[in-house]
């Protein structure tokens, strides 16, 4: 393969790359992976560990998908996309609980709902069949980088809201611990996910008017 | 019998598969628009919660957990295979949907006709494969699995409705152009998350 020849990065690659992090939002347009993103935001270095594993997942599952793609029989391709990813994330998972013992504790189930994740089946299907590797990958990549953004932004606001830390460091000293701010509580139970996520879609289609629905 | 009744109280309204943990909510938003469909998703998810998830208690005892396969030889003894039960719950899952499926065609054609087009949705549906973990997570026996896959697919079929019956009044609603739709769901979502916050305080 003469992969790294200028050619071979061309355009279609930087727009599978680039269009999926803010234009083709995987979660705030494309409306996929929600399922077990939400409960993880709670705290910024949980939704990064979560976004990194989906990150790397996503990508290695479209590379491989795409390149058994010309001798899957299409009968059978949900079942070799399934165990695919199944064994990417049985990888992640023991590499989590090999070097970041607690935090995936924390994570507990969410870790192994990557599998049914909609994100990486969705672009495994939609995009990974019908596309040669490099261009796959750099999909992955982009839908992946889309999805930690959201829940990077999701957990930054629960975190400084909800607990007046960012990343573990104070920077809102909470008012029970002499400081003035009160910290907000519903941030840091499951429903305000939820109303971040209506926010940022509000914001993401008034800011883009194409992008809403008529009905 | 106590023990039991509070495992199936617990994942029906405390811990809701939808409104707590945020699972299978790519369904859960999508098919959400009538009443009519969420329900027959709903029943479909507790079908084959009821059936996949003692059936993954019963692979996850009788293969994969340290020293079970002692039965097939000595040798195996000290085998763990713990690690391999993603695969096989994924693989359990979508064969039991296919099965389910089949045999639903089979002998009920009339519930095919509601159910058909939901069932191979199932398979890659989050709630079913959280809640074999979660049996796994929490070393749920075989009946106590089968319980909490009944519960945690109730569980899912009420908040489905719930939201359903919300969202066939909300189509007369005016809101924001940038919240039509899908914004406006998630907000829904959000309130019906914290109604159900108040069960939090039942004891059993």
């Amino acid at each position: 393969m003469s992969a790294v020849t200028p050619s071979a990065f061309g355009k279609r690659e930087r727009a599978a790359l680039l269009d999926p992090i803010l234009t083709n939002n995987p979660i705030g347009v494309q409306v996929l992976g929600i399922c077990s993103a939400l409960a993880v935001t709670t705290r910024i270095d949980k939704a990064l560990v979560m976004g990194a594993g989906v990150i790397l997942v996503t990508m290695l599952a479209n590379l491989a998908v795409s390149l058994v793609r010309n001798h899957t029989p299409g009968s059978i391709r949900i079942i070799v996309q399934l165990s695919i990813i199944a064994s990417l994330v049985i990888v992640f998972d023991q590499i989590l609980k090999a070097t970041l013992y607690e935090l995936s504790l924390e994570l507990s189930v969410f870790v192994g709902l990557i599998i049914t994740n909609c994100i990486v089946m969705g672009r495994a299907e939609g995009y990974a069949m019908q596309n040669p590797p490099l261009a796959s990958l750099m999909d992955g990549l982009g839908n992946g980088l889309g999805y930690a953004l959201v829940l990077f932004l999701v957990a930054l606001l629960r975190e400084l809201f909800g607990a007046g830390k960012v990343f573990g460091f104070v920077v809102l000293p909470l008012a029970k611990n002499g400081g003035w701010y009160v910290p907000n509580g519903l941030m840091l139970l499951a429903p305000s996910g939820l109303l971040i996520i209506a926010g940022l879609i509000w914001l993401l289609r008034t800011l883009k008017p194409e992008l809403q629905e008529k009905d | 019998m106590e023990h039991y009744l509070n495992i199936a109280i617990r994942s029906i309204f405390l811990e809701n598969m939808a409104l707590a943990f945020f699972l299978g909510m790519c369904s859960f938003l999508a098919c959400s628009k009538k009443v009519e469909t969420a329900f027959g998703l709903g029943i479909a998810v507790v079908f084959v919660q009821a059936l996949t998830v003692p059936l993954n208690n019963l692979i996850l005892n009788g293969l994969l957990k340290e020293g079970a396969l002692a039965w097939a030889t000595p040798a195996l003894a000290g085998a763990d295979l713990t690690f391999l039960s993603f695969i096989l719950f994924i693989g359990t899952i979508a064969a039991a949907t296919q099965v389910v499926e089949m045999s639903v065609e089979k002998f009920a054609p009339a519930l095919y006709n509601t159910l058909g087009v939901f069932l191979p949705l199932i398979a890659v549906n989050c709630v079913i494969m959280g809640g074999s973990l979660f049996m796994q997570e929490r070393d749920y026996t075989l009946a106590e699995s089968a319980v909490f896959g009944v519960g945690s697919g109730t569980g899912f079929l009420v908040a489905i409705v719930a939201m359903a019956a919300v969202r066939e009044k909300l189509s007369y609603s005016n809101p924001p152009a940038g919240l039509r739709g899908l914004g406006l769901t998630f907000v829904t979502a959000g309130l019906i998350s914290i109604a159900f916050m108040m069960f939090s305080g039942i004891q059993l």
